[in-house]
């Protein structure tokens, strides 16, 4: 217990130090905020399209332009935030409940268990999953809950072999065989040390699995079969920035930029956290 | 070694039989079938075609005749394209995705190392901030953003670069190739950054230091094999994961790739062709997964257990 | 020259095929008994020199080119013609344009397997120069149908010398092996990346065609075709990115083309649907699209708002219907039905299938309903084939369309909405309609004819099975080296009126 309480401690002061980590943890806080209130902060609707407008660019009444329908960008992207982040944060919360659980049971009991277990993940490591959903989505595509589920399905396998890489190492250290030689049951020993010592490692990888996650959405929406509109994501928004970039290129600045920085903070929260919790690592 | 390529061969062939099985009857699955078009056939006709293409059997005898024939290599007629072999489209549009995907991972690799291994030996001054700086950007910017940024800086702004075709005119490979291998790069720059890190804080290092060697050849003889390490393990997921993404570069620069088959025999209900495309990626992902673990074992008899 | 033709084509069997860039294609390759007038109107000879038609128009008697070969060098005989009808109307060869020979004596009874023997079909050949065809009726836009490619002459004995008359995915398709009959022949066909036609020595017409080789391109993304064309890349694109149509107008680019075509866009209605079965609705419904906006805000492209269903001009016919925008009417409308500002009327569903043009249409017109009459509107897009699918089997309230005409006539699109016709797909069957085409097919006088097709599509525009929105137009980029690529309602440019200036 002496030693995990230490161990958070020297990792704050770790991450801390790190200037870059900490600004985009606050860009990344800003920006899920402003996600979560984007329906009370948006100075537009994100779908009214004003035809006799059409595309604009930024000026007072709208911020960050129109697009060729005349919707207002600002809101478009505010919205698109959710949108993003929802699929960043869901997709990976599937991929975070079934690669830990995988990883952990694989870990902890060892043995032909891990082994089988592992040798699934190796062959499912060799499944062209993109292929599968693409096929998936042209299929059923308006099911944003099987987006969820797919993009889960496809980024749970890295997270399962680093869970179970750690929670193998752990098992054979010493505190860990001194507790069960003193008698402690499974489940104890698992909550009481194993978990605390690879939290980190879960927080990390989830908060690096995000942008990965995110990319393929994005990549998705490109190719026509992400997120359904009216609920457009940044991939969708995008995608019409690309269409228009000659001619109206604020359609395309302003969404890529802020997704290039969303993904640029959530990777160097995740670098910094990495480096805060394993310091050798760098 | 042998042990493991004889091992890694058997389950692969069980899990192609299940990719391909699982995608049989995904498709089929699928509402909308290969005949649906605007102007509508008289059931008559619809017969007909099925008919041609034995698809008024029941499913599980169109399953066992696909696979049998599957198995010797004999994909059917494309359903879209009346005269073409499934084989022979792959085979097409195969050379030229892998031909795409080489030259992105030459680019990816040279860069990436050079990137990497400066950061790590200039470690925490401007050449080590700098290019892991960009290396991160070429992760956080997906590729359909790049490309035609891409494109529209070097092919219509400087005009210096094609703007499409593959093998039509000089130059044209360029911009697919780096759009491609950017994110790559930028995996591998900071994977060898990693690697080389960990190796130079070891003792044998500092060995050789002891021993009068010069920095150079500790840097170049010995550190580096530290850091070739985890990039040569990422080049299987990095091979999959080019292959995805060749289906958006292929699109934006009209290079008549597999990756482009694909999605359009998925759209068009292509069956066969999609199959047979299915098939085909998983094997090459295997065989790349294959190879790659082949060269950590070369590299580091400790990492064959994991 | 350099085309880029849209999607990479399905084939080259003229009666197997079925898409727009195959038709540019096939046009090329292949020449049929007519062809096309460049600039629109009644058809020209092509492998038929001259016909006669008898008196009670049953009876077409054609006289082949005494000089037509095929690019083997064999002749073109009228031997060839009727084995490659009796190949087309061969049930198990599959082909999906049957219908287009129809108008033939006993041709639907052959090909339905009502009777088996092909001699009973009203095609003969009197020689190997002449060939007799007996029609049901006397169609008067027949010869506008022979300028279709399903109804071209294929090589019978190259094709049966890689197969038989049925085989779909015979070889005699393939670079090497293909013969015909057009201004140009195959030179090569790289899958997805090009296909390359040379001239054909052995064309009838040969010396007029100046061309000496098309490079078509098959260039899916219309950005990507754009770019090309700017940097050189391309003589022709097959259309405009929809961002840069208006922009072209606006800078009156001298490459930009904006050609009247064959075509309409509109929304079939399920008029088995509870509450669309009520005309009242339907005709608000289509009061309530401002097209006028649409065309000029959305689709941006020079269109003309739609009045009618068949596109006015065709071969000189011109339909007197009107589709107002009267929003108050509409709402008059809505209240006379039972729903007064929209009270009580269920969502309604708009299905399309998933591209950006067809989407931002459905929003406008989702506004504008909600904003004239009250009534919730969902948008539901899928890919194609499942857009099909649904649309086939009826499962949709109101779904988005485009019909093209096959060929140069308003049959081609009023025979459409009879009861029974597989592309209707509204459940809108209407005797009367019925009783007006059949009445107006047996007109042999042109006038009399389109008098009654006026009828009918009075008659179709007041029952509004069909939203039409606005007339098509083909939009593309031409390089100005090219010339004789004249604007006709087909989009069918025979290549001996083209030429390069460089």
């Amino acid at each position: 217990m002496e030693a995990s309480n230490s161990i958070w401690a020297e990792s704050l002061y770790r991450l801390k130090q790190n200037k870059l980590a900490v600004i985009s943890g606050f860009v990344l806080v800003f920006l899920i905020v402003l996600a979560v209130c984007a329906p009370l902060i948006a100075p537009h609707s994100y779908s009214y399209q004003n035809l006799e407008l059409g595309a604009v660019a930024p000026n007072a009444t709208y911020w960050l332009g129109t697009d060729t329908l005349g919707r207002d960008q600002l809101s478009r992207i505010l919205y698109g935030a959710r949108v993003s982040l929802l699929v960043g944060f869901v997709a990976t919360a599937v991929a975070l409940i079934i690669g830990v659980s995988w990883g952990i049971v694989a870990g902890f009991f060892g043995g032909r268990i891990d082994a089988t277990m592992m040798r699934v993940v190796d062959v499912l490591y060799g499944l062209p999953f993109i292929i599968f959903i693409i096929l998936l989505m042209v299929i059923f595509g308006r099911n944003i809950w099987l987006l969820f589920i797919a993009i889960g399905a496809v980024e749970w396998l890295t997270m399962a072999r680093i869970v179970r890489g750690q929670v193998l190492t752990l098992r054979n250290q010493e505190f860990v065989l001194a507790s069960q030689a003193l008698g402690i049951g499974n489940i104890s020993l698992f909550f009481r040390h194993i978990l605390p010592n690879i939290l980190g490692t879960i927080a990390v990888y989830a908060t690096l699995t995000i942008p990965q996650v995110m990319l393929l959405e994005a990549f998705l929406s490109f190719l026509g079969l992400g997120v359904q509109p009216p609920m457009s994501s940044w991939g969708t928004l995008i995608r019409y920035g690309v269409e228009s970039m000659e001619e109206f290129p604020w359609m395309l600045i302003f969404p890529g930029l802020i997704f290039t920085v969303t993904l640029f903070c959530l990777n160097f929260f995740g670098d910094g956290l990495r480096d805060a919790l394993d310091p050798k690592s760098n | 070694m042998l042990n493991l390529i004889l091992r890694r061969l058997l389950v692969a062939i069980p899990v192609l039989v299940i990719v391909a099985s699982i995608t049989f009857f995904l498709v089929r699955l699928a509402p909308g079938g290969p005949f649906d078009s605007e102007k509508v056939v008289s059931p008559q006709v619809l017969k007909n075609l099925n008919e041609v293409y034995n698809l008024n059997a029941p499913v599980s005898e169109q399953y066992f005749d696909y696979m049998v024939n599957a198995l010797q290599g004999d994909f059917g007629p494309s359903f879209r394209y009346p005269g073409r072999s499934v084989s022979e489209m792959i085979l097409t549009g195969l050379p030229v995705t892998l031909e795409l995907a080489m030259y992105a991972v030459l680019f990816a690799t040279i860069l990436g190392l050079i990137a990497g291994i400066t950061a790590a030996v200039k470690k925490n001054t401007f050449l080590d901030y700098f290019p892991m700086a960009i290396a991160m950007l070429g992760i956080c910017m997906p590729t359909f953003l790049l490309g035609p940024l891409l494109l529209l800086l070097f092919g219509i702004e400087l005009e210096l670069l094609p703007v499409s075709g593959w093998d039509d005119l000089p130059g044209d490979k360029v911009l697919p190739a780096i759009t491609l291998g950017a994110a790559y790069a930028a995996y591998i720059a900071r994977l060898a950054r990693g690697g080389m890190l960990e190796t130079l804080n070891q003792d044998y290092i500092r060995t050789a230091r002891a021993k009068g060697l010069s920095e150079f050849k500790v840097v170049m003889v010995h550190a580096v094999r530290g850091g070739l390490i985890p990039v040569i393990a990422f080049m299987g997921p990095a091979i999959a994961g080019l292959i995805g993404g060749s289906f958006v570069v292929e699109t934006i620069f009209q290079i008549p790739g597999l990756g482009r088959f694909y999605v359009e025999a998925a759209f068009n209900r292509d069956y066969t062709m999609i199959l047979g495309t299915t098939i085909f990626f998983s094997a090459l992902i295997i065989f790349f997964n294959l190879l790659s673990d082949i060269a950590i074992a070369l590299f580091n008899p400790q990492a064959r257990s994991s | 020259m350099h085309i880029a033709n849209g999607s990479e084509p399905q084939g080259l069997d003229p009666h197997i095929v079925t898409g727009v860039p195959e038709h540019r294609l096939i046009t090329s390759l292949c020449e049929g008994l007519v062809i096309t007038n460049p600039k629109g109107g009644p058809n020209l000879p092509g492998a038929a020199e001259s016909w006669d038609i008898s008196d009670d128009g049953l009876v077409y008697t054609f006289h082949l080119q005494p000089l037509a070969k095929w690019s083997n060098g064999e002749e073109v005989t009228a031997e060839d013609f009727v084995w490659s009808w009796m190949r087309i109307l061969t049930p198990s060869l599959g082909s999906q344009y049957p219908d287009m020979l129809y108008y033939v004596k006993n041709a639907a009874a052959y090909h339905t397997g009502e009777i088996n023997d092909f001699s009973l079909v009203g095609i003969k050949a009197l020689n190997s120069k002449t060939l007799e065809v007996t029609l049901e009726q006397p169609y008067s836009f027949f010869l506008k149908i022979l300028s279709h490619y399903s109804t071209y002459a294929v090589p019978k004995n190259v094709v049966l010398g890689h197969g038989t008359i049925d085989d779909r995915n015979g070889a005699w398709t393939r670079p090497g092996n293909f013969v015909c009959n057009g201004p140009m022949q195959l030179k090569s066909w790289e899958l997805n990346k090009s296909i390359v036609a040379e001239k054909n020595p052995y064309y009838w017409d040969a010396e007029k065609v100046t061309l000496n080789e098309m490079h078509f391109y098959p260039i899916v993304n219309e950005s990507t075709e754009d770019r090309m064309f700017r940097a050189g890349q391309l003589h022709a694109t097959y259309s405009v990115p929809q961002e840069k149509c208006p922009v072209y107008i606006k800078e009156n680019n001298p490459n930009l083309r904006i050609d009247p075509y064959v075509g309409v866009y509109f929304y079939r209605i399920n008029t088995q649907n509870p509450v669309l079965k009520d005309k009242r609705i339907r005709q608000a419904l289509a009061y309530s699209i401002d097209r006028e906006k649409i065309v000029k805000r959305v689709s941006q492209c020079g269109q003309s708002p739609a009045d009618s269903f068949t596109p006015p001009g065709i071969d000189g016919y011109f339909p007197d219907t009107q589709i107002p925008f009267d929003p108050e009417l509409a709402a008059q409308l809505f209240k006379e039905a039972g729903f007064p500002a929209g009270e009580g009327f269920p969502k309604l569903e708009i299905l399309f299938n998933t591209q950006e043009g067809h989407r931002k249409i459905a929003l406008a017109v989702q506004q504008m309903w909600q904003k004239y009459l009250g009534i919730e509107v969902e948008l539901v897009n899928t890919d194609w084939k499942v857009y099909l699918s649904r649309e086939m089997v009826g499962d949709f309230q109101i779904s988005r369309a485009g019909w093209i005409g096959d060929y140069e006539d308003p049959n081609t699109f009023l025979d459409l909405m009879r009861p029974n016709r597989g592309n209707n797909k509204t459940g809108w069957e209407n005797e009367k309609y019925d009783e007006l085409i059949i009445k107006a097919n047996a007109q042999s006088n042109q006038e009399n004819r389109y008098a009654v097709l006026r009828e009918a599509e009075k008659l179709l525009i007041d029952e509004m099975p069909v939203l039409p929105i606005y007339i098509y137009v083909r939009q593309f980029l031409l390089s100005t080296d090219v010339k004789g690529w004249d604007p006709n309602p087909t989009d069918t440019h025979h290549p001996k009126f083209i030429t390069l200036e460089r």
